[in-house]
């Protein structure tokens, strides 16, 4: 059997697919909480008040140095032994990114916020507009349109990331993928290359309209 | 402004104060778990039964033992044996696809019943989980390149052999061999796309494994059919899950009676092995073990 037509050889086609919505729902879900969360966390890290800025520092951390791997055994299999709760693999992945994405977007708000200079504040005040005003019109528009581009960037990269889930059993467009070249790896040891091929192309075809999505919201904010 | 801003930090603090908080509630709990909360992590023989599933967890990527066909059914010689059980019991069967490097984690957990993955019986293993007898037999075996064949382990001093987490492999080249530089991977499809790009001078697993994989990639030889000794593979059920381990053991004498396992490997492996392997050489019937 060639390589290519392992992908249409039985419903390996629908189950890659399948698998691909199983990739998207667990990333797209964990992706809108964390925006929500990682803004609340970046306006947080702003405020002068040392201990909340402690607890939002240690939290950064603490998610940065531990493996994404490490997080999905202690939530999938740590709260099971701890508590006896038996959380399906897919909701301790969307735990596990949700608080990688809440994290990692909370930086980047931090991020965006520290960078607008004094002048465009001071200059908005002179103006006479008031402070809601300037914030709305001045600053978030600003900060939104450095924000973008990395958000696009950090999803993307949670979007990738969810390949890892295989390991607490659940299976995701790579698994197939997977899955697909094992069953015929003596009929069509080739098929690897296809299939990678394939997975490659569906990827793609998430992350590109993301980041077309993302040029054109930093258009629409010049 | 300064005001809205105050309010947010103090949500903002109050979401992580609570999340710290049940990370910090998860870890000590763990801790304090004692015998009690151990014993009710997994399902008795009863349970299951009225449960009406049977969970048995399977590898989902390793042809000809646990594999998703094309028309993602599972197969293979694990997953025959694995219907067979819940057809037994009379349950339904719930396979949950498993990796080499979780499987203990599946079972400390009771997250599946059994685990029926090309488990090998070691005894750091059982002191995590429970075995019953088994019902195949295995020894390493290392695959190399037909270019540089590597026939003893000692050829491998200095080179980079591949392996796979959590396999026996993994363990015996870091006791045994400290000199060889062993190159890891969490999944075997990496492992052995690894071997076929030069990433490494070989390629160490169960033997069986390598056996049916160097049939069909020309290439590539199995320079080292049998290392270490000779190891049994056998469900294994959560540990302290004594009625589970008695029913299985039962069932795994008493299929002797007609061949069962000889019957699973000319359905499965048969295929795939064709005559280069000696059927009594990996066959366990009826959980005895007979010597070479």
């Amino acid at each position: 059997m060639k390589g290519y037509e392992v992908l249409f050889t039985g419903n390996n086609f629908l189950r890659l697919l399948s698998g691909l919505w199983v990739t998207l729902r667990i990333s797209l879900i964990s992706i809108g909480i964390s925006l929500v969360l990682g803004v609340l966390l970046g306006a947080a890290m702003t405020v002068r008040n040392k201990a909340v800025k402690a607890v939002c520092k240690v939290y950064l951390e603490v998610v940065r140095i531990m493996p994404q791997l490490v997080w999905l055994f202690i939530v999938f299999f740590g709260i099971t032994r701890s508590t006896g709760i038996n959380l399906s693999g897919e909701t301790a992945a969307i735990i596990v990114f949700t608080i990688w994405g809440t994290a990692e977007t909370g930086d980047l708000v931090r991020g965006a916020f520290v960078s607008i200079p004094a002048h465009q504040y001071e200059s908005g005040l002179a103006l006479g507009l008031g402070k809601a005003q300037l914030y709305f019109y001045v600053i978030l528009p600003q900060t939104v349109r450095r924000l973008t581009p990395n958000i696009i960037n950090l999803s993307t990269r949670m979007i990738k990331t969810t390949a890892l889930v295989s390991l607490i059993g659940v299976t995701e467009v790579l698994k197939v993928g997977k899955q697909i070249i094992d069953a015929n790896r003596y009929d069509a040891p080739d098929a690897a290359i296809w299939v990678y091929a394939a997975i490659f192309f569906m990827y793609f075809i998430i992350c590109f309209p993301l980041s077309v999505f993302s040029k054109k919201l930093a258009d629409r904010s010049k | 402004m300064k005001k809205i801003k105050k309010i947010i930090a103090a949500a903002a603090a109050a979401v992580l104060a609570l999340s710290l908080a049940a990370c910090g509630g998860s870890g000590t709990a763990s801790e304090n778990s004692g015998a009690a909360e151990s014993a009710s992590i997994y399902r008795t023989l009863d349970d299951i039964k009225s449960s009406g599933t049977l969970k048995i967890g399977v590898f989902s990527d390793k042809n000809p033992f646990g594999y998703v066909d094309n028309n993602g059914e599972y197969q293979g010689y694990d997953v025959y044996f694995a219907k067979r059980l819940a057809e037994d019991l009379g349950t339904e069967l719930e396979l949950v696809p498993v990796e080499a490097a979780s499987r203990v984690e599946f079972l400390e957990t009771g997250k599946v019943d059994i685990i029926l993955a090309n488990f090998t019986v070691t005894d750091e293993r059982a002191e995590k989980v429970d075995f019953a007898l088994p019902y195949m037999k295995v020894a390493l075996g290392v695959v190399s390149p037909d270019s540089a064949v590597i026939t003893s382990a000692d050829d491998l001093a200095g080179k980079k052999l591949i392996v796979v987490k959590g396999t026996t492999a993994e363990t015996y080249f870091t006791e045994n061999y400290p000199d060889v530089e062993l190159v890891k991977f969490d999944e075997y499809n990496e492992a052995y796309s690894s071997l076929q790009d030069g990433r490494g001078d070989a390629f160490s697993t169960d033997n069986t494994e390598v056996l049916a994989w160097a049939m069909q990639n020309p290439g590539f030889t199995v320079g080292i059919e049998s290392l270490g000794s000779i190891d049994t593979i056998a469900p294994a059920v959560s540990k302290g899950n004594e009625t589970l381990l008695t029913w299985i053991n039962d069932e795994i004498t008493s299929l002797a009676g007609e061949n069962f396992f000889h019957n699973d490997y000319d359905a499965t492996l048969a295929p795939v092995y064709g005559d280069a392997v000696d059927k009594e050489n990996l066959v366990v019937e009826g959980g005895i073990v007979k010597a070479e």
